[in-house]
């Protein structure tokens, strides 16, 4: 059964990630902007903090629901593979309950308290054990992924686990480039997509200062975490190279071994040749070793059974080419607002603002079905194969099919409830409403 | 004490702890429905929103924290648990997605109250303890067939059998007893004469058929697994002390009086009896495949996870402090005077 428990995870953890990633990324999105709020005394991000907070709630629940789902789905589907992780690598998962926990408590705390506190600062200190929660939630089951990565911290002797440390196996070598662009994608995506709507507010008529202060907010962060984000992806490159050479040599069909190898983008594989690519000279060797002159391991060096499959080169394109989109199109954004240009309030910039969240989010799908299609034909590399992890249920299909709907309903539910929440509640009739309209500086 | 024995009872406490706060939320989702369904709605929901809403996401984590816990304590349950309850398991996350998204939804996003949702919800509420407690009765033993290695659940077996329908029976009835029970308190701290007046008959009328259900799976299990029912007798005394606190609930709540200590006695009496059911199961985690020794982790594993326990249970305490304090203790939140959502 593991080609469908494959389908039905891979359907799950992609829907999961999606708020996930909203998770970890918005609370942090919601702080800056109460911070900027209290600091410069202005109203509107004040007010930009509470309305994204009324969004994040809707998300962190259908994230709540999805999540309980691939926890149980882990030991429903994988009961093999759960129980030899359980014996190693268990006390991550163990420790991401506590921080599940300390997150949900503060943001239940946080979300019924505004105007509770005559002191605004206290209020806002409730939000750091919410944001602190949601990303030790992401870094321990990224330290997990790892481990199924880059497996250590136990000997096999006779088909039985030895000398297991449970500390060594959380800190594969996996761990440092893993979790830093873990994190720092799902503080760039979270910042594209809150730019993404309030651009479209922009483009949808209202001219509010307050939308133009989001965007601005937002696209600085943006253009921020994306460069931090491009440059850890060149360490996850390097380590790749040292550590899963046959990934890196599968996303750039790299076959032979050489040194000053060059980068393929895009193209079609005709035997061992890719076709209609842009090559980059010497790159592949830079993003594996850092010079040009590195040598790549190719996949013509391993043995046939244990390559994964090659179409896994345009997700890794994918995600590189939108990575280095993102960071372009927002440094324009940032300076042209910066220096005045107009080109950035025209209609087809702003249309392509809009578009930013959404090409985040779908970098953030092509990345990790790199990593998880790449680890193939592995489930926990070099040491046991998927199909050996796997249920023996015969039942599966079926749940593909009911959980497919769930996610459907919940999908189109997440869009239609907030587009109407927003909708019924514009900002314009709140700051009215509130009449200390006071404005702040102008950005 | 064993690390073994250390395992299971933290697994087995917050698993308890489950159970109380699971119940409440998913009585108190039925109840609305109910209401909404007899037209007496708006008594019950301000209630629901205040003390529910805030703290659904809390309760998720228990479960959650039972079924990670339990992988990493007992990795074999995996193999065996994992394989046979699929279907089962993926129903009852179905069943919660309807209650998350019911909070995501209607009580926090756009407040859509469309009765159908309502209907769910609460219905849902029910379905859950069905789906999730046929879990005890296949620990019992007798429903999980080894084929080729493989175990496979025998549905057969497992519908036609009585001690499963108790069991099933039991939860609804715990369910909404317990529910029942916590809202009486809650909604009197509020103030709410009318909404006290309906809870406290709801509690009420489910008390017998818990206690009767409770009862009547003990003598299920001399038919079914008559070792298991050799040590429940001897533990006869903690159902004996779970049966007073029983009556004392019930006293209290007839009698009009003291509901806050009824809730209290409430928990002492599930506590002790879902004790004794734990003890009295013990070694065995199912029935005779997997006792909590054999598939118990290695002991480096086991000591850093309840190092790290531990840890947790520092940061965990002071927040769930905090929490109660402000939402089920502060008057003046109780009673809806202050409303500061976001
Ligand atoms: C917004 C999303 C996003 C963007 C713009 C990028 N990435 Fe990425 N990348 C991810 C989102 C992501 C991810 C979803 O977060 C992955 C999947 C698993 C992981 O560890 O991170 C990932 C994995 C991943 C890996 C595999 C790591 C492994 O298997 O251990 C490499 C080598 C890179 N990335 C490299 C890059 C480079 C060179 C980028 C240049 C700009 C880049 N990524 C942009
Ligand atoms: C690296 C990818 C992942 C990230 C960043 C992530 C992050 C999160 C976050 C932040 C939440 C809290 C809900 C929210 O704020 O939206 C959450 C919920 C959850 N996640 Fe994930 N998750 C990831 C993958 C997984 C995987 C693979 C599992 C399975 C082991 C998992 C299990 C869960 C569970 C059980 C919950 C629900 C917790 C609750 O009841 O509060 N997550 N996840
Ligand atoms: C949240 C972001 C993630 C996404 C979108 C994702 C995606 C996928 C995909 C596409 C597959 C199928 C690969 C194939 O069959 O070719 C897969 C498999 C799997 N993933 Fe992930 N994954 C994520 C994170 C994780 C994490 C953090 C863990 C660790 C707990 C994990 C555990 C697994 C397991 C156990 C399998 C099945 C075995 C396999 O196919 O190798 N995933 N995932």
């Amino acid at each position: 059964m593991a080609f469908q428990s494959r389908i039905l995870t891979l359907m799950t953890l992609s829907f999961h990630i999606i708020y996930a990633t909203i998770g970890v990324g918005v609370p942090l999105m919601i702080m800056i902007a109460q911070w900027v709020g209290i600091r410069k005394n202005d109203e509107h991000y004040i007010l930009l903090a509470r309305r994204w907070a009324r969004g994040f709630v809707i998300t962190v629940a259908v994230g709540v629901v999805t999540g309980t789902a691939i926890g149980l789905q882990l030991s429903l589907l994988w009961p093999n593979f759960m129980q030899m992780a359980g014996n190693v690598i268990a006390l991550p998962l163990f420790m991401e309950v506590f921080a599940f926990f300390f997150e949900a408590i503060f943001l239940g705390i946080y979300l019924y308290t505004w105007d509770r506190f005559e002191d605004q600062r206290k209020h806002f200190l409730l939000l750091i054990p919410v944001a602190l929660g949601a990303a030790a939630s992401s870094v321990f089951i990224t330290i997990v992924n790892s481990f199924m990565n880059a497996p250590q911290g136990f000997d096999v002797l006779n088909g039985e686990l030895v000398n297991v440390s449970p500390l060594l196996a959380m800190f594969s070598p996996a761990v440092p480039t893993k979790v830093a662009h873990v994190l720092s994608t799902a503080f760039m995506t979270s910042a594209f997509v809150l730019a993404s709507i309030a651009a479209y507010r922009l483009m949808r008529g209202s001219n509010h200062i307050y939308h133009k202060k989001a965007l601005f907010l937002t696209m600085k962060l943006g253009l921020v975490f994306s460069v931090a984000t491009a440059i850890i992806g060149d360490f996850s490159g390097k380590y790749l190279a040292e550590y899963q050479p046959e990934k890196l040599a599968a996303a750039e069909w790299h076959f032979e071994t050489e040194s000053e190898a060059e980068l393929v983008l895009f193209g079609v594989l005709d035997g061992e040749e890719p076709k209609y690519a842009i090559r980059i000279p010497y790159a592949l060797s830079i993003l594996a070793h850092g010079v040009p002159s590195g040598e790549v391991i190719g996949l013509n060096d391993f043995p046939e059974d244990e390559i994964p499959p090659l179409w896994i080169h345009y997700l890794f394109d994918t995600m590189v080419t939108l990575g280095m989109w993102l960071a372009f199109f927002s440094f324009v954004y940032v300076v042209g607002a910066w220096r005045g240009w107009p080109i950035v309030t025209r209609k087809w910039f702003r249309w392509l603002t809009v578009l930013s969240g959404p090409l985040a989010m779908l970098a953030i799908q092509a990345g990790w079905w790199f990593t998880e299609v790449g680890r193939q034909p592995w489930i926990l590399r070099g040491y046991m194969k998927t199909s050996e992890g796997a249920t023996t249920s015969g039942q599966v299909d079926l749940m593909i099919v009911m959980f497919a709907g769930l996610y459907v309903i919940l999908g189109i539910g997440t869009v239609v409830v907030l587009s109407r929440m927003y909708k019924r509640n514009p900002v314009e009739k709140e700051l009215a409403q509130r009449e200390s309209v006071k404005g702040g500086e102008e950005s | 004490m064993t690390l073994e024995i250390i395992g299971i009872s933290v697994l087995w406490l917050f698993l308890f702890l489950y159970v109380i706060v699971a119940s409440i939320d998913f009585g108190a989702g039925f109840f609305n429905a109910y209401s909404a369904f007899s037209d007496k709605q708006h008594i019950l929901t301000g209630i629901i929103q205040r003390y529910l809403s805030p703290v659904w996401e809390v309760t998720n984590v228990f479960f959650v924290f039972f079924f990670v816990g339990i992988i990493g304590f007992f990795p074999q349950t995996a193999f065996y648990y994992g394989t046979t309850l699929l279907v089962p398991a993926s129903i009852a996350l179905i069943l919660l997605a309807v209650r998350g998204s019911y909070y995501a939804f209607a009580t926090y996003g756009a407040k859509i109250n469309h009765r159908g949702y309502i209907y769910m919800y609460g219905l849902s509420g029910l379905l859950l303890p069905a789906a999730l407690s046929p879990v005890l009765a296949i620990s019992e033993g007798g429903f999980m067939r080894l084929e080729g290695g493989q175990p496979s659940l025998d549905y057969w077996a497992l519908f036609t059998s009585p001690l499963m329908w108790s069991i099933v029976v039991l939860s609804i009835a715990a369910v909404l007893y317990i529910s029942a029970v916590f809202l009486t308190w809650y909604a009197w701290k509020a103030g709410d004469e009318k909404a006290t007046q309906l809870v406290r008959k709801y509690a009420l009328i489910w008390a017998g058929p818990t206690i009767v259900t409770a009862t009547g799976i003990i003598f299920e299990l001399r038919g079914h697994n008559p070792e298991h029912y050799a040590n429940l007798l001897d533990l006869w005394w903690m159902f004996a002390l779970s049966f007073l606190l029983f009556l004392g609930t019930v006293f209290l709540i007839w009698k009009k009086r003291n509901y806050g200590l009824a809730f209290i006695l409430l928990v002492g009496q599930f506590f002790t009896a879902f004790f004794a059911y734990g003890a009295s199961h013990y070694p065995y985690l199912l029935y005779p495949h997997l006792t909590i020794y054999d598939s118990f982790t290695n002991e480096s594993m086991a000591i850093a996870l309840i190092i790290a326990f531990i840890a947790g249970l520092g940061l965990l305490l002071p927040s769930l402090y905090l929490l109660f304090r402000l939402f089920l203790f502060d008057k003046d939140y109780v009673k809806g005077k202050s409303d500061y959502h976001a």
